[in-house]
């Protein structure tokens, strides 16, 4: 969004469009030179204004506007526009897969209990999704979250812990969560770490850790309120309390990157630090508290996977920061920072585990699995770029 | 004989298991039992004496013997336990040092963990590599440089790069799950079976899928409907049973490869509130013996992989390390390749082999 009104002018073409969002100014602050001082000034009051006024819905479902006036609002709203376009192909594919799903097992797929078991698979790679989400909108990275789920769920599940209940277990995972983030955050913030390399540290010592903890064993569960938690028992109107949760996390963390001043802030450091910087934002505090969220929804979901597993172990959350990393890009969030959204995301999560459902369903292998799966990505990233370049 | 593998670790029931040992020797399986014999001659002098190499190994203390032990990280419940037996074996012995390394997954830092042994000449080297043929080259420096190897479980490439194998049988674990369903199963019209695999990116679940399919073949009123690969973990175990509980409404039987992943498998399938199947696990953990005994849930069996060949693997080198055979065989050397068997725990025999499920 940064580049938009330093860089471009309202008049550009869908063409130009495409090509700003393929080329973010964010990891090119030479190009960013000559207007620096522009945009410097523009971009912060568009920031600024847009947390205050009142944001007003445009285009495309879900595609919030409101912010600076002028000639740089066309151009954030055909930004955001282009943001609903791509939700709305992921939702094209999603439509496909159900297609299929209906049409090859129409009793099993199109079920209420495979919704629900749809939904319960998407909730805990879907909280960790939308923490990533903001980490990469503010230009950053986090390869930790898996081993971060592995260790606060290892945590929360000592016997120690449990002794403590429903309560001590959910606040053991979430309180290891914000640690490892808090740590993540400083060491990226203050210390001026990489955050990938801040980030691969921090998912090699929680792994080892977990497994210093665990000693590479099963801890079950045998708190009562924790497992029934799980059951369907437990269902609130046929809705999985573990769907509610990821429910939540998702609106709120859509209303917090579009309609707060964190968000926008977080956008801004994505699109070019230096000017977010310049502008007055607190760029390394606003670090520490993107890296504390994504430590938070991790403590989150680890607890969503202790409920759902009725258990806690070391291999816990495995490769989930490649998967969260997928779903948001599939999603519309720029890699190189500077765009986000939620929305997206969590479309992309659920493509994804429609993905997997759709092959169980029919009974299709891991094999194929893998390979349908890395023809889908690039499909849904093809998609999305025809419709880009077209819009 | 099938049980003598899993045995050595349960030092308390020694008689027990000599008694088993002459059950079973005319059986023929001589690398089992030449393998286990080796325990049974530890537990006293008077065994059959008249039919054991003269100079197989026995408990009294001996020369001294370092063995290197280079294993995998212990990431999960059954490698844990394979370097716990590992250790304990090794203790329980007194001319034994063991030199134990970090465990690692990753191939070249185990190449040099497994140089390092090597350099510090250690006597024999127990080698569980985390890819069997990635380390092959490392077990032919070692068996060149004269340091006897044993190579547990997972096999190297080439015989040359070890002086004796000795590990279990996924194929085996496969055929007698098939053939405890088949039996279960047997006289039921069209019944129907699921398979929740382990990682399907190892060799060894494929061998597991084969001799499970093997087995259901000599069952024609058994139709396998569907099978899944989980990767052994919790996760998976209850994202991929769940998944295989939606797609089939009806079975009557549920093979999973793995107890580590069954714990999630059997919360998928509390989950979806069903109890119309009986369950077969794999592995043996301490937990599923334990509902197994209980009798309460779905698990009616398991499978055994026993980590107690890794105590095993401490008695082979140390016989190596000696110069000495394995009482029970004729043979004066032991035997170039052990394969264990995999025993079926059920409520009948679960508490001969409680105290060998790991955690």
């Amino acid at each position: 969004m940064l580049n938009q009104p330093g860089g471009r002018p309202g008049s550009a073409t869908p063409a130009d469009a495409a090509s700003a969002d393929a080329v973010p100014t964010g990891t090119a602050p030479t190009g960013t030179v000559p207007t620096g001082t522009a945009s410097a000034d523009a971009v912060p009051a568009g920031a600024v204004a847009g947390s205050v006024a009142v944001p007003a819905k445009a285009g495309p479902p879900g595609a919030p506007a409101g912010g600076p006036p002028g000639g740089t609002r066309s151009a954030r709203d055909r930004l955001w526009s282009l943001g609903g376009l791509r939700n709305l192909s992921l939702v094209g594919v999603l439509a496909v897969l159900v297609t299929v799903g209906g049409l090859t097992k129409p009793d099993e797929f199109l079920s209420t209990d495979n919704l629900q078991l749809v939904l319960t698979q998407a909730s805990v790679i879907g909280v960790v999704t939308v923490g990533m989400t903001f980490v990469i909108t503010s230009g950053g990275i986090d390869l930790s979250v898996g081993a971060m789920v592995a260790l606060a769920s290892v945590w929360a599940t000592t016997l120690a812990t449990q002794d403590f209940g429903l309560g001590g277990i959910l606040m053991c995972a979430v309180l290891v969560g914000l640690g490892c983030g808090l740590v993540n955050g400083v060491l990226i913030a203050y210390g001026g770490v990489v955050p990938f390399i801040a980030t691969l540290a921090m998912l090699a010592s929680a792994r080892g850790l977990a497994l210093q903890i665990s000693d590479g064993s099963t801890q079950v569960v045998t708190v009562q309120p924790v497992l029934d938690l799980g059951l369907p028992d437990a269902y609130v109107l046929g809705v999985p309390p573990l769907v509610i949760i990821f429910a939540l996390v998702t609106v709120a963390g859509r209303l917090v990157l579009t309609r707060t001043t964190f968000g926008r802030r977080t956008v801004a450091i994505g699109g070019n630090a230096e000017a977010a910087r310049l502008a007055g934002i607190d760029v390394r505090r606003q670090r520490l508290l993107l890296y504390l969220l994504s430590g938070l929804c991790c403590g989150i979901a680890a607890f969503m996977l202790i409920v759902l597993t009725g258990s806690g172990q070391n291999t816990n959350g495995n490769l989930y920061e490649l998967d969260a990393i997928a779903a948001a890009i599939i999603g519309g969030t720029l890699l190189s920072g500077g765009r986000g959204t939620i929305t997206g995301s969590v479309l992309g999560v659920l493509v994804f585990t429609t993905i997997t459902n759709l092959f169980a369903l029919n009974n299709l292998q891991t094999d194929v699995q893998q390979i349908a799966k890395g023809a889908i990505i690039v499909a849904a990233v093809l998609v999305q770029k025809g419709r880009t370049s077209h819009a | 004989m099938r049980d003598n593998p899993r045995t050595p670790a349960a030092a308390p029931v020694r008689p027990s298991r000599r008694n088993l040992l002459f059950g079973t020797a005319a059986a023929g399986a001589l690398f089992a039992a030449g393998c286990t014999s080796n325990e049974n001659n530890d537990s006293g002098g008077d065994s059959a004496d008249s039919r054991q190499a003269a100079n197989a190994a026995d408990t009294k203390p001996g020369k001294e013997v370092t063995i290197g032990f280079a294993g995998p990280q212990a990431d999960h419940g059954w490698l844990n336990a394979i370097n716990e037996q590992a250790k304990r074996r090794a203790k329980e012995y007194e001319d034994v040092t063991l030199q134990t390394t970090e465990g690692s997954n990753d191939t070249a830092q185990q190449i040099g963990q497994i140089e390092t042994l090597i350099n510090k000449k250690v006597d024999v080297l127990v080698i569980l590599p985390a890819d069997g043929k990635a380390l092959t080259q490392v077990g032919l420096k070692a068996m060149k440089a004269g340091i006897p190897v044993v190579n547990l479980d997972r096999v190297f490439a080439s015989p040359q790069a070890y002086r004796c194998w000795i590990g279990g049988d996924n194929y085996g674990m496969g055929l007698n799950a098939g053939r405890y369903i088949g039996e279960k199963l047997k006289g039921k019209k069209n019944a129907k079976v699921v398979e929740l695999a382990g990682l399907d990116n190892l060799e060894l679940t494929r061998q597991r899928t084969k001799g499970f399919d093997d087995a259901l073949k000599n069952y024609p009123n058994i139709e396998k409907v569907g099978r899944q690969a989980a990767d052994f973990t919790v996760e998976s175990g209850q994202a991929k049973m769940a998944q295989l509980l939606q797609a089939h409404s009806g079975f009557d039987a549920l093979w999973n490869h793995d107890d580590d992943q069954g714990v999630g498998a059997e919360r998928a399938i509390q989950q979806a509130g069903r109890d119309d199947f009986l369950m077969v696990g794999g592995a043996g953990a301490k937990r599923a013996m334990q509902a197994i005994k209980a009798d309460n849930t779905v698990l009616k069996a398991t499978v055994l992989y026993p980590p107690t060949m890794a105590a095993s693997a401490i008695d082979l080198a140390r016989a190596l390390g000696q110069g000495k055979g394995v009482g029970g065989l004729a043979e004066l050397e032991i035997p170039a390749s052990l394969t264990l068997y995999s025993a079926v725990v059920t409520k009948d025999n679960v508490d001969d082999y409680l105290p060998t499920g790991f955690s």
